[in-house]
């Protein structure tokens, strides 16, 4: 009952702040439209790079909205009072709840807008599904590990582009087995469940890592 | 319940502010913390509430039961920022608040009556004056119980009927077996014990004054 408050406070937040949200999946958008026009009309390279695109191009569209995860608390002083209330519910899953929250605001619209874009790259159903699917599954690692870059650069006024450096190299490993899980659906000899299931396991391992380690760094951030 | 300060040192980026504080709070016992800018008295409330680390001696909330075993449980903090979201709605910020602390005793809308805001619960955060901020923040501490209040300057923005009314409050609080730890440059209109910061050291304005 008291997460589910949060929860839908931060939803409504991020559908009502004004562009919050949108900012990600323009974004993502903007990146797969340009590749195209770079890459050049050649339909076959297209759709075999289609995945690894639409993976880097989510990745780094998740990564832009991480600096106002803890940031916007920290401004008007809510910050304060979440960190205080660690004694009646752990501020790591107050972290989780924040995550998920994030995550279903400015992450799920890029799964959804995934498949669309994958029309963009030339992919075919089969493609475009699997590639849906371990986004949706992969993603979460992300705002997760992004969680503990946000919460360690939480006092710094324009820490935004910190978090994606820092946060970037933990995120390499979900998206080597995002990437190979998506081409495993395709590929004929290349198999699909094993770097799925790693994808998943990286994803529950960092669901319970990353809230952990950004709630230590807050508690020690609240100067 | 009973919180108790022994020697209580704080200090800044490695740099010493205070040191040497000591009181002895019962309930129904409110105490004003007073002293020039820069002394400590928002970093000593922030050390009370756990949200800075003390540099020595002892802080303890003593007889707090189940419900209240430290002093962050049972305390409400109101810092220098309103802790509400200009996008929301005031009512919605007090409704996830109360939800939030949990344990409220007051209806939302009750709460908002009390500070002089009945009415305006609808309006969204962001359109309310500096005043009716602060009144709103105000209301936060009524939709949750918590027998220790922590104060910043509470009354800072508010005009003369509403210090009264927030004195009003106070007073209540601490009959109803409340404690009240208010850090102020104006005088509250509260019986209150009083512990004077810093005299001896002045100080730049910056240093101690916590953000």
């Amino acid at each position: 009952m008291v997460m589910w408050s949060l929860f839908a406070r931060d939803i409504r937040l991020n559908i009502r702040a004004g562009g919050g949200a949108l900012t990600g999946v323009i974004f993502f958008l903007a990146v797969i439209a340009t590749i195209p026009f770079g890459v050049g009309p050649d339909l076959k390279l297209l759709s075999r790079i289609g995945p690894a695109i639409l993976w880097i191009g989510a990745l780094l569209a998740c990564l832009l909205g991480l600096d106002r995860l803890f940031q916007a608390d920290r401004e008007d002083g809510s910050l304060d009072l979440l960190v205080l209330g660690n004694d009646r519910h752990m501020l790591a899953l107050t972290v989780l709840v924040k995550c998920l929250a994030h995550w279903a605001g400015s992450v799920l619209p890029l799964v959804v807008a995934a498949p669309l874009l994958g029309l963009f790259m030339n992919m075919e159903a089969l493609g475009i599904g699997a590639t849906a699917l371990t986004l949706l599954v992969g993603t979460p690692a992300i705002t997760f590990i992004g969680a503990a870059g946000a919460a360690v650069a939480v006092a710094l006024p324009r820490g935004g582009l910190l978090i994606s450096v820092l946060v970037l190299p933990l995120t390499i490993p979900v998206l080597i087995f995002g990437v190979s899980a998506s081409y495993g659906a395709t590929a004929d000899p290349d198999p699909f469940l094993q770097p799925f299931l790693i994808l998943a396991a990286l994803t529950l391992f960092l669901g319970v890592l990353g809230p952990a380690s950004a709630a230590l760094a807050l508690r020690h951030g609240t100067d | 319940m009973r919180l108790i300060a022994e020697n209580l040192g704080g200090e800044r980026g490695g740099e010493a502010v205070f040191s040497g504080i000591g009181f002895a709070l019962d309930q129904g016992q409110a105490l004003v913390v007073t002293g020039p800018n820069g002394s400590g008295k928002s970093t000593l409330l922030r050390i009370i509430a756990g949200l800075l680390p003390k540099a020595e001696g002892r802080l303890v909330l003593e007889h707090g039961g189940d419900d209240f075993p430290s002093i962050a449980s049972a305390c409400h903090y109101l810092g220098h920022q309103n802790a509400m979201k200009t996008a929301l709605s005031v009512g919605e910020n007090l409704r996830f608040w109360r939800d939030f602390n949990g344990s409220g005793d007051s209806d939302v809308a009750k709460a908002l009556e009390t500070v002089g805001l009945g009415g305006i619960g609808h309006l969204p955060f962001g359109y309310l004056s500096t005043g009716q901020r602060r009144r709103a923040a105000i209301a936060k501490l009524l939709v949750s119980h918590r027998p220790l209040w922590l104060l910043d300057e509470p009354t800072a923005g508010l005009d003369k009927a509403s210090e009264a009314r927030f004195a009003g409050l106070m007073t209540k609080h601490c009959i109803a077996g409340g404690m009240i730890v208010a850090a102020t440059h104006l005088p509250l209109g509260i019986e209150a014990a009083e512990l004077r910061m810093g005299g001896a050291t002045e100080r730049l304005p910056q240093q101690g004054t916590a953000w």
